[in-house]
């Protein structure tokens, strides 16, 4: 058994683990935090990916114990606990887009999005389509997930108070 | 897809870590970011007794400037090679094929030492490290050695680290005033390359003074563009002089036919991404 303490999604656990426990597995079976899910046997898929110290991982694809020390965050955390039914602006965006028919892939789909966005508030499409090639959906052709990803980005970025790009096809005076 | 059972320790520091290793004895294993290793794991294609753990060890981390080159600590993520200033200056073609390694989520975890160290053939940066002449430093039991990238790899999956050795860090010459460039070809999003080849050329006026060539996925282990290299130095930096320097890729080269790819279709690809690496390396 190998000690670990890792905060997740605010909370602070003192845990013993098994050392080939995979951190999924944790936050699934030990946590009960059974919103990140695993949808593959093979790294490919990235329904599992949760944020670790704020970058976006694989959980299925670390150890519980390579988490020990650091803060992870996983899609139940995106709204801070006691705002039941609030919705972070990736969700809500998810939502509003229509970015998911199955819905499997969503919460990974989600969590990658945030990471992307730390580093590229405002992404092309392009970027976005880049950004996400870690994570697979085998239901919605992409399309309205960029979309989503675009709009949580646009308003990211208002609610930080930065100045709205100029919208396409519209000339700056 | 669950590991089996193993001891794991996790050490603070690189003198800790051999330790860790010559007591653990043949069948233990270091873990960097673990983005090979764990998947390795789940399948039960690696079975080590212990993991050693370099996840805590600091001074694995980071880039610093050392003279004539930049020193790349083997703990540092993909991610942060990405982001360093010394290593988009000195090193872009580190910083290219770095990009195009699995995905974000891979490059968030994963480790430049680690790709290295795994020693897979269809792995972007050990061709690029062979063709920069880098220098591998290795520490272990009786201190530290520096190994040429060229002697490091051996054969799939396995290089010249002992089993009480770690690979520290890793010197890369810098290369001011080269043009580079890091041509992938694969199937799909974060698919392995099915060729790679890694190109870097020093033009003077209208020729190319001297050029250097590694070549992904095209042997067991990484392999220097030699013939291309010679064919190019002192030639004219021109298209047609490129695309017959390029026909020499070939050479050297032993790959293997599977599901993506025949041998004789490698060696296609390895001809016709030479001559586009290299003329993007050459500015045309
Ligand atoms: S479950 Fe982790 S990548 Fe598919
Ligand atoms: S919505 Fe079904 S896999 Fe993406």
């Amino acid at each position: 058994m190998t000690n670990i303490s890792v905060t997740v999604d605010g909370v602070r656990y003192d845990d013993d683990v098994e050392p080939r426990t995979l951190l999924v597995q944790y936050l699934r079976e030990r946590l009960g935090k059974v919103g990140t899910v695993v949808g593959c046997d093979t790294s490919n898929c990235g329904a599992c990916t949760v944020l670790l110290d704020g970058r976006g991982v694989k959980s299925c694809s670390l150890l519980a114990a390579q988490s020990d020390g650091h803060v992870v965050t996983t899609v139940e955390g995106l709204v801070p606990t006691g705002e039941d039914g609030a919705l972070h602006p990736v969700q809500r965006a998810f939502h509003e887009q229509h970015a998911l028919q199955c819905g499997f892939c969503t919460p990974g789909m989600m969590m990658a999005a945030c990471d992307l966005l730390a580093d590229n508030p405002d992404p092309s499409d392009e970027e976005i389509r880049e950004g996400l090639e870690g994570n697979l959906c085998r239901c919605t052709g992409y399309q309205n997930i960029v979309r989503a990803v675009s709009a949580a980005a646009a308003e990211l970025r208002s609610a930080r108070g930065a100045a709205p790009s100029t919208p396409e096809g519209v000339a700056s005076a | 897809m669950i590991p089996a059972a193993f001891e794991y320790v996790r050490p603070d520091s690189v003198e800790e870590a051999v330790s860790a290793l010559r007591q653990a004895g043949e069948d233990a294993k270091v873990i960097g970011g673990g983005q090979s290793l764990v998947p390795m794991l789940r399948l039960r294609l690696a079975l080590p007794t212990t993991l050693v753990d370099l996840g805590r060890i600091e001074e694995l981390r980071g880039v610093r400037d050392d003279g004539d080159a930049i020193v790349i600590g083997a703990m540092t993520t993909h991610h942060d090679v990405l982001g360093d200033a010394l290593v988009q200056r000195y090193a872009p073609l580190v910083a290219q094929a770095t990009e195009t390694v699995g995905d974000r989520q891979v490059r968030n975890l994963g480790t430049f030492g680690g790709s290295l160290a795994h020693a897979d053939p269809a792995g972007d940066l050990p061709a690029v490290a062979v063709a920069l002449d880098a220098q591998m430093v290795v520490a272990g039991s009786s201190g530290r050695r520096t190994v040429p990238a060229a002697d490091f790899f051996v054969d799939y999956l396995t290089t010249v680290l002992e089993p009480d050795e770690l690979l520290a860090e890793v010197r890369v010459p810098k290369l001011d005033g080269w043009g580079v460039h890091y041509e992938k070809f694969h199937q799909t999003a974060q698919a392995w390359a099915i060729v790679g080849v890694a190109a870097a050329v020093r033009r003077s006026n209208g020729s190319i003074a001297e050029a250097r060539v590694g070549l992904t996925n095209v042997a067991s282990v990484p392999v220097r563009g030699r013939a291309v290299e010679a064919a190019l130095a002192g030639g004219e930096a021109s298209a047609g002089a490129i695309a017959s320097a390029a026909e020499q890729a070939g050479e050297g080269t032993s790959p293997s036919t599977d599901l993506t790819g025949s041998a004789e279709y490698r060696q296609h690809l390895s001809r016709v991404l030479t001559r586009r690496a290299v003329s993007a390396a050459a500015g045309l």
